[in-house]
């Protein structure tokens, strides 16, 4: 009660209400915050929102045949797929029209290309077809059916139209139903042929071999980084250039260093043969495989899992050791229950950077993988830089990215993100 | 605030008057050897002949469709012309991305008048493929690593005779030529090759003929690579490009032997990019009508064991400039090579191409 | 030397980390079960590698550590069952205070009823029954501070070892918990060595107090002896306030000699670790046991011209600083008594001692 008689609004020495001059210092202070971190934030936005908003988009973006022939698709609802009839004359007309302004504008190819994905041969039926319908009249060379069909069969299959049908829809799940060995059809998402069926083998894989990349790096790491923490100075920073020293040589270089090795006239199989342990007709083999992609991508990625987890190591106190040890803890039990509960944080740090890194990489796996050790990026390069099926490689990286998050959440509710430090 | 904006304003006028003085012309190509048999036989003459004019070279050709498929989006095209494979060059012309030509208004004739379409021929295989060279992809083997009374290899069949031939082989991974010498060596016609590769069966048919060798077969992703693999000893035969071979042999005594039966032609040139401004596009044309003229096809085998794709350039064929060795038996093209050839089927794999390597990759992860 | 009684023992024990530097020299020490021992010392003394050696974290060079008549330089730290205080305490930050405290008990194989009951006893003993389920980075600095203390009682070691434990309390906390630390160690009957490099704490709260400096013990002894008689000038300027006057012995007789400052004056003192006329001192006198008041000295007592520089009021003590026989920083302290005398600057005064009460000491 004696609060509310006291209760009018507090005032600033100059008699505005506190709160509001409280909030006007505050602005201020907050929009000199936003200037200095603006370079930041826009260099953020433009280099990796926008690129990923982009990507999320093309893999859905389907414009193209219904942007290249509008009347046709139109006309199309009207055709019933499967009906197993071909079309009637007024489409092909719309067709027609279609495809001599598209071959004006040069699109029919492009499209040709589109549909190419879906359907093999649709390629040269449009880049063929296009230099002789270009020649005919909308309206003079009425009716089409039988022209069309001249000039390339393709024209009278009924697949041909219940393909166009099918990816007329501007927003499509297409490239995402063949992200996973599936196809878009008239009576929706069907299994890929199994003879095409790669994809979600290669996330599998690529997944699985991340994984043991990761535990192969926190095994080999785990040691190093505690050499590096504990030995005097000078020791452990000649240890550190030794770590660091890979970073300065050119990853190509790094990767061909191990083809030398571990190739079966390799480094590593003379000196087997030669010791005897070895038959020379029973040379291993140990590159072109999954293991050489296994050993060369360890030893890349091997120091974005020390740094993380020395920083880590370095800030636990010798004398949490000591105080256990003290208390009556052996060596073993010092170590597992009160220095490496400690050293999680860093283990954590680092397996999320290689495991993350290491899912992305397709340079190393490309060179040493053989067949059986390529990963999913491969395709995505494929289909980036060969195919130019840039729809289908912008659903393969939005499923990794989900993958990549999907994970990094589990990550977050068995360890906890916070118990991640990078130093 | 004024004073800044405008001396900003003033400092990019002045950098883009820079730019535009300095006459620049952006060439994308391949690095390495092709590139300066390149350099050599017609950037340098040109430079020569306009002094004002620097080329600038990037190497990205590797790259150069969804290079210029981002630069088109983007709307900001930085290549003046881009050297790609032919089957590169169909692929940006159906996406519009290169500029249609017309052979005879844009290439220099033949010093005898042939028209330039003529003199190219077959070899203008896109309506914006300006053709460069003829290379291979062709076979050589280790004579030293074949077992003791082996016969020489005569046929490319001898990549799928495990029994005469034991070892390991090095071939290119993806599906185009090994699906058709693996086609070839089941017995298909040449000429059938193509019928036979667009059905299923005839799909299955080769990844079992090449199923027979799977384990034995190291799969090579870059062109160097196969050369290496055979003077290491890590296999006794594969495929490359017949230059690659040539400088493997000749340039760095190599005991390779070269296998030139079934060799798949193909071809490489320039595009020019759709959208260029006028400006750049009539000094890029001034240069291709160089670049490609008889004299300096011809020039480029000194530097490099690739045909001239014109055939007024063969006859011109030299001597190599530093080996100083003839240089037309090393080309593809030379009658003793030729014997049995077949030219890549553009049409064919840019229907087919995604489709067989799917399969192609599905086939093996297995 | 070897005493039945001992607990813990240092057997001629010397310790170099390089093969060159002995940064513990020829130690020995004995203490019998129950007392409370502090390793007092500069930086750099020895005091430190000597706990670290008896807990077993540093190995000795040469000589023997007897633990209960047992040598332990070969049992490594886990089995000496020695609970240990750290510096900066230790505390296990990923385990709550319970699981600190439970650990040594874990690992002990004890029961977990039993064990349960332990650490609620030992949370209790130092009043920090409710904080078993905080972590150590929720609780402040004292209170970490008796969590570092019960984990280390809680197993009921019969040595405990406390390096620095209160070096990061402020002063008020620090000085509650020195008498914390005494009260548990002498109702629990625990055997305690404890190092600091703080005087007052180690006067306070120890049985005995070994001086270290330059790697030896140079004075064991319980603070009392040690403030009134310390056996050199180190330890004598190492412990308390203290005035030192350089001069050369000119005669001794028994318990007293007679000093020849280097000003020519001379002063009555009693030899500690001189032995002959003409050799070099340091005599050490207690800035309390000055006097100027002429009636309280021995008619015959020598005394020195004193000039009075400054007067320093603290409240419970005047402090003096005068100028003696050349030494400018010579300090004197009265009681702030009702018939105390003021001295101010500038005035002259005559100073003395009683003979027992100034020691000749090496120089």
């Amino acid at each position: 009660m004696t609060d509310a008689t006291q209760s009018g609004p507090m005032l600033a020495a100059d008699g505005t209400p506190l709160k509001k001059s409280l909030a006007r210092s505050l602005r201020r202070r907050k929009v000199r915050a936003l200037a200095l971190i603006a370079p930041l934030l826009l260099f953020v936005l433009l280099s990796f929102v926008i690129p990923i908003v982009s990507m999320l988009f093309r893999s859905v973006e389907n414009g193209i045949v219904s942007e290249t022939l509008p009347l046709t698709v139109v006309e199309l609802r009207n055709w019933d797929a499967d009906s197993g009839e071909l079309p009637d004359e007024a489409l092909y007309a719309a067709f027609v029209k279609d495809m001599i302004a598209a071959v004006e504008a040069k699109e029919h190819t492009r499209l040709g290309t589109r549909l190419n994905y879906e359907e093999t041969g649709m390629s040269s039926m449009f880049r063929k077809s296009g230099r002789n319908i270009k020649r005919l009249d909308p309206e003079a060379d009425a009716p089409f059916k039988e022209k069309l069909i001249d000039i390339h069969e393709g024209w009278g299959e009924v697949e041909t139209w219940r393909t166009i049908k099918t990816h007329a829809v501007p927003i499509t799940n297409g490239y995402f139903l063949n992200a996973i060995d599936m196809r878009r059809t008239p009576e929706g998402p069907r299994a890929q042929p199994e003879d095409k069926q790669i994809l979600v083998k290669l996330f599998g894989r690529t997944l699985f071999m991340s994984l043991i990349i990761t535990g192969a790096c926190i095994l080999l790491a785990y040691p190093v980084s505690y050499l590096l923490a504990t030995l005097p100075m000078r020791v452990s920073n000649l240890l550190m250039i030794l770590v660091l020293l890979p970073f300065w040589t050119s990853l190509l270089v790094r990767t061909s260093a191990w083809k030398v090795m571990l190739q079966q006239q390799g480094v590593i199989n003379e000196t087997l043969v030669w010791l005897g342990f070895v038959a020379d007709d029973a040379r291993l083999v140990i590159i072109n495989n999954q293991f050489g992609t296994i050993i060369a991508m360890t030893h890349i990625l091997l120091p974005f899992m020390i740094l993380p987890m020395y920083s880590v190591m370095q800030t636990i106190p010798p004398s949490y050791t000591r105080a256990a040890k003290s208390m009556g803890a052996t060596n073993w039990t010092t170590f597992w229950r009160i220095y490496f509960p400690q050293s999680i944080p860093g283990i954590g740090a680092g397996s999320i950077l290689v495991f993350i890194l290491a899912i992305g990489y397709y340079i190393t796996p490309e060179i040493v993988g053989g067949t059986k050790g390529v990963f999913i990026s491969n395709r995505i390069a494929y289909h980036i830089s060969s195919s130019l099926n840039w729809g289908l490689a912008a659903a393969l990286g939005t499923i990794l990215l989900a993958v990549v998050l999907l994970l990094y959440w589990c990550y977050d509710k068995i360890v906890g993100i916070d118990n991640v430090k990078l130093g | 605030m004024k004073v800044t904006k405008s001396t900003l304003l003033a400092s990019a006028v002045a950098a883009i008057a820079g730019s535009a003085m300095a006459e620049e012309m952006t060439l994308v190509s391949w690095g390495g050897a092709y590139q300066a048999s390149q350099t050599k036989a017609y950037a340098e003459p040109f430079m020569e002949m306009n002094p004002g004019l620097t080329i600038v070279w990037d190497e990205s050709s590797p790259e150069a469709v969804a290079k210029l498929r981002a630069m088109n989006e983007a709307g900001n095209i930085t290549w003046d012309l881009v050297d790609v494979v032919a089957a590169d060059a169909i692929r940006l012309c159906d996406e519009g991305l290169a500029m249609e030509y017309d052979p005879d208004e844009l290439l220099a004739a033949a010093p005898d008048g042939t028209p330039a379409s003529e003199d190219f021929g077959d070899l203008l295989v896109s309506d914006c493929f300006i053709p460069q060279i003829v290379y291979s992809t062709t076979a050589a083997y280790r004579p030293d690593l074949l077992p003791d009374g082996a016969p020489a290899p005569d046929s490319i069949c001898a990549m799928f005779d495990m029994e005469t031939y034991p070892g390991k082989r090095t071939l290119e991974k993806r599906p185009i030529n090994n699906m058709e010498w693996a086609l070839i060596c089941d017995g298909v016609a040449k000429d059938d090759v193509y019928d036979v590769l667009a059905t299923e069966e005839g799909q299955q048919r080769a990844l079992d003929k090449l199923g027979t060798i799977k384990d034995q077969v190291v799969w090579w992703g870059a062109a160097a690579e196969p050369p290496q693999l055979l003077a290491d000893g890590e296999v006794v035969m594969g495929t490359s490009y017949n230059g690659r071979w040539f400088s493997a042999i000749e340039e760095q005594d190599q005991p390779f032997e070269m296998l030139w039966d079934a060799q798949v032609f193909d071809l490489d040139g320039w595009i020019i990019p759709a959208g260029l401004s006028e400006e750049r596009l009539a000094r890029v044309k001034e240069f291709v009508k160089f670049a490609t003229d008889t004299q300096r096809l011809a020039d480029q085998a000194k530097f490099i064991s690739y045909g001239p794709a014109r055939a007024s350039s063969a006859p011109l064929v030299g001597q190599h400039a530093e080996l100083g060795i003839d240089m037309a038996p090393h080309m593809p093209t030379d009658p003793n090579n030729a014997k049995n050839t077949f030219l890549y089927n553009y049409e064919f794999w840019a229907d087919y191409r995604d489709d067989i390597d799917a399969k192609f990759q599905a086939w093996l992860a297995q | 030397m070897t005493n039945d009684a001992a607990f813990v023992e240092f057997q001629r024990v010397q310790k170099s980390y390089d093969g060159e530097v002995l940064v513990v020299k020829d130690l020995n020490l004995s203490m019998p079960k129950g007392e409370f021992l502090t390793m007092l010392g500069p930086s750099g003394s020895g005091k430190t590698t000597c706990l670290m050696m008896l807990a077993g974290f540093e190995t000795a060079t040469y000589g023997e550590i007897m633990l209960d008549g047992r040598p332990i330089n070969n049992i490594p730290p886990h089995k000496r069952g020695i609970g240990m205080v750290f510096q900066n305490y230790a505390l296990f930050p990923h385990m709550t205070v319970a699981e600190n405290l439970s650990f040594p008990l874990e690992v002990r194989k004890i029961g977990k009823d039993q064990r349960e009951e332990k650490v609620k006893r030992a949370l209790d003993m130092v009043q920090m029954g409710a904080f078993g389920s905080r972590r150590p980075a929720q609780l402040s600095g004292g209170q970490q501070q008796r969590i570092a203390l019960a984990r280390a009682l809680v197993f009921e070691p019969e040595l405990v070892l406390m390096d620095e434990p209160l070096g990061a309390l402020d002063k008020q906390l620090r000085e509650h918990m020195q008498f914390e630390i005494t009260r548990l160690a002498h109702e629990l009957g625990i055997t305690t060595v404890y190092v600091t490099h703080d005087q007052t704490e180690a006067l306070t709260m120890s049985d005995r107090v070994a001086v270290f400096d330059d790697g030896r013990i140079q004075q064991l002894a319980p603070p009392d002896l040690l403030y009134e008689e310390p056996e050199n000038s180190f330890v004598a300027q190492f412990i308390g306030e203290n005035n030192t006057l350089d001069g050369v012995i000119k005669s001794i007789d028994g318990d007293t000699c007679v000093v020849k400052l280097d000003d020519g004056s001379e002063i009555d003192a009693k030899p500690v670790n001189v032995h002959t006329a003409g050799e070099r001192t340091k005599v050490s006198i207690r800035p309390e046991r000055v006097e100027f008041n002429k009636d309280r000295l021995h008619a015959d007592a020598h005394t020195l011209k004193a000039m009075v520089k400054e007067f320093i009021y603290m409240g419970d003590v005047f402090r003096f600083r005068l100028s003696v026989a050349g030494n400018d920083d010579f300090i004197i302290k009265t009681r702030n008594a009702p018939d105390a005398i003021k001295l101010s600057p500038g005035q002259e005064v005559e100073i003395g001692w009683l003979a027992k009460d100034c020691r000749a000491l090496d120089a």
